[in-house]
């Protein structure tokens, strides 16, 4: 470590992943997800890796991996929200309320356009405020997160109760229902579209990157390389549609439809599903926030400060205010990410999101986040969200016990860790 | 020879900070004018880091004034500090170790885009560009300065004091991890940055670096200054016994 000369341009290019400058730790954890599913696969005799299921999985990590997102901040400045699972809960209630009671008092009605989008700004601006407010409590009153988080997690959950008196609220509005899964999809044409403009964006992206460095004269990758990338990410972009696409609507429901609008179902019609609107959504939250984290002034500040606080702090950073954005905006995921999960079940439910901080914190952590602070990633902690949701629904699917369920699930959370740590010492990445 | 007829660059007044019921520094005056560098010397503990932590932002005085050009000044908070064009390089480097020398150099200073966005090319190429001067042998540009060595890191603490075009550089044992040669490289950067006109405070527990180095030297004991000595005027063993005995020498008083 101590030689300065040795990480010279074209030193130490030993194998191809090096090369492509592969993040070796992504590479595991993709690794990891392959082996459960292909193990999965077989004990199912190949029902695991059907469309359908592969869709089922999708739609089921959507809200843990939205909050998932949030957490990694909240982990890197070295924080910890144990509330979240309350917190959606009570973002749920609010929106529900707002939906049966609140609104329809006010003379909007079940079926008017405005009941969706109101109740999602109210319960997005209680989840902002709620979680300012906890960061208002850590940073400025400098109560520790997991003391301030802990009593949230009682309080929140129990707002939730008092708001819709315990009872379950619904049905909810029909388009709020779109954003839940499998009721809203955008179907396979415009999936192909979607798929489609990723896949040249990803492409670009990289291609401006090689671009910026070329311009400053800093050492590149191979061509070859980078092409490989952009072929890699358009396979796996257009894989993905192609899974979702090939997932059809059941006929039964199909004729349905068609009964409705008066028409007969044309003999052998089929109709795919394509990407659900909730993984559009939990598609641009990742989006956004690796933005946020990597290239913005926020976003290096979060990191600066997980790293080194005092360092932060005599940089000018200021730490306090900081604290308060990073559990704002995990209040504002909590928010999403119960509209996502209450949409899905089409009401709220009392115990909408229990244990949800314990999946969240577990996503974040097997993606790599490390709780030490300063060290995190948003794909990590999505695809952390998918493994652990694809562990669960595998071993259901398997037969397994609940019990033995979630006592694996713990394991492997403990066993995931333990393995980024003698990762990190055998890398010398402390 | 330092002109020190005109108003000090920067002057520290009658400054008291204590912590619970411990006076870490207790009604010191120190000065500064430009060109001129003027070591602080001490013990551990005598009181030096806390002193000049008042003058980057980083404490608050208990009792006390800052002037800046003869101007008094309020410094809350190193975004103050760094408005008056004061810079410092702490004595624990203050480097966030998860990221990398360019993001750390421009750590709340960051270049951006038009679209407001880092620019973290653009902060690289400077990067490249400062340690080209300051430490040729410096590559690893990609790397969390956790991966550099203690030499490295002190290279990035100082290019980031450098490169803000700083009036008042202030140096908590800046070679405190170096060795001999690069040392001598941190002997080279202050002359040059005395000769553009600097004003630099540089606290150094090498009396014989402070004589090469220094134009005057404050030396603090208990966290009171024991006094202010131009170095010409003075041996090795007047400041040792300034910094051991806490008594001034007989000779000059500056
Ligand atoms: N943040 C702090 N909290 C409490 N005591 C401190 C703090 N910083 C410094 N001190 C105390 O103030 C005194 C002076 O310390 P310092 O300024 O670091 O000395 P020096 O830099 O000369 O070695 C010491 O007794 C030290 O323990
Ligand atoms: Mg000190």
């Amino acid at each position: 470590m101590a030689d300065a000369s040795a990480s010279g341009t074209s030193i130490g290019r030993k194998n191809i992943f090096k090369t492509l400058e592969f993040d070796t730790r992504l590479l595991g954890m993709v690794g990891a997800f392959v082996l459960v599913c292909i193990v999965f696969n077989v004990l199912t005799e190949g029902r695991f890796l059907t469309p359908r299921n592969i869709f089922n999985l999708t739609i089921q990590t959507v809200s843990v991996a939205i909050m998932a997102t949030g957490m990694v901040f909240i982990i890197v400045t070295r924080h910890i929200d144990l509330s979240v699972g309350a917190l959606l809960a009570t973002c749920s209630a609010i929106m529900a309320m707002t939906q049966t009671q609140f609104l329809p008092s006010l003379g909007i009605d079940y079926g008017s356009p405005l009941m969706a989008p109101v109740a999602i700004v109210i319960g997005l601006l209680a989840g902002g405020l709620i979680g300012a407010f906890h960061g208002w409590l850590v940073g400025y009153l400098t109560i520790p997160a997991f003391i301030v988080t802990l009593g949230g997690f009682l309080v929140w959950r129990n707002v939730a109760w008092y708001l819709t008196s315990g009872q379950t609220i619904g049905p909810l509005d029909d388009t709020f229902q779109k954003l839940g899964g499998i009721g809203g999809t955008l179907g396979t044409t415009a999936s192909w579209i979607i798929g489609a403009l990723a896949v040249a964006a990803a492409c670009y992206g990289i291609l401006q990157a090689r671009r910026a460095r070329i311009a400053h004269e800093f050492p590149v990758k191979p061509v070859w390389a980078e092409a490989t990338l952009m072929a890699l990410a358009a396979a796996l972009i257009l894989g993905f549609v192609a899974t979702l696409n090939a997932y059809s609507v059941p006929t039964r429901v199909l004729a349905r439809e068609f009964e409705a609008r008066g028409e007969v179902m044309p003999e052998g019609f089929t109709q795919g599903y394509g990407i659900p609107f909730s993984v559009l959504i939990l598609i641009a939250i990742a989006v956004v926030m690796t933005v946020v984290a990597r290239r913005t002034r926020l976003g290096r500040y979060i990191f600066a400060t997980g790293g080194n606080p005092d360092a932060a702090e005599l940089s000018g950073i200021n730490t306090r205010l900081l604290t308060v954005k990073v559990f704002a905006m995990m209040g504002v995921l909590c928010a999403l990410a119960g509209m996502v999960a209450s949409a899905r079940l089409s009401f709220h439910s009392n115990d909408i999101g229990t244990l949800d901080e314990l999946r969240v914190i577990a996503a974040a952590v097997i993606g790599g986040t490390a709780l030490a602070g300063g060290i995190g990633t948003i794909y990590g902690a999505i695809l952390g969200a998918l493994i652990m949701q694809s562990l669960q629904s595998g071993m259901a699917m398997v037969g397994v016990d609940a019990p033995f369920q979630n006592i694996v699930v713990g394991g492997v959370l403990v066993l995931a860790v333990l393995i980024d740590i003698i990762y990190r010492k055998r890398t010398g990445d402390v | 020879m330092v002109d020190r007829s005109g108003t000090p660059l920067v002057e520290m007044r009658d400054v008291s900070v204590s912590f619970g019921g411990i006076k870490a520094v207790d009604h010191v005056t120190i000065d500064l004018y430009p060109g001129e560098v003027v070591g602080l010397l001490g013990h551990n503990g005598a009181g030096k880091s806390t002193l000049i932590k008042c003058l980057s932002g980083a404490y608050k005085m208990d009792a006390g004034e800052i002037y800046v050009d003869g101007k008094l000044v309020d410094i809350q908070n190193p975004r103050d500090a760094r408005g008056h064009n004061i810079e410092t390089i702490y004595q624990t480097l203050a480097l966030a170790d998860n990221l990398d020398a360019a993001s750390n150099l421009f750590l709340g200073r960051e270049l951006i885009t038009p679209t407001g966005l880092v620019d973290d090319a653009r902060m690289e190429a400077e990067t490249r560009k400062i340690m080209a001067r300051l430490n040729p042998n410096f590559k690893k540009f990609n790397a969390p300065v956790k991966a550099l060595s203690g030499g490295q890191r002190q290279s990035v603490a100082i290019a980031r004091a450098v490169y803000f075009n700083a009036r008042i550089l202030v140096m908590d044992e800046p070679t405190a991890a170096l060795g001999p040669q690069e040392t001598q490289m941190v002997a080279e950067l202050i002359e040059q940055l005395k000769a553009q006109g600097i004003g630099i405070f540089l606290i150094e527990h090498d009396v014989h670096s402070v004589m090469n180095l220094c134009d005057r030297a404050s030396v603090m004991k208990n966290g009171q200054l024991v006094g202010t000595v131009d170095v010409d005027k003075v041996t090795d063993e007047d400041i040792l016994s300034m910094i051991i005995l806490g008594k001034r020498p007989e000779v000059a008083a500056s």
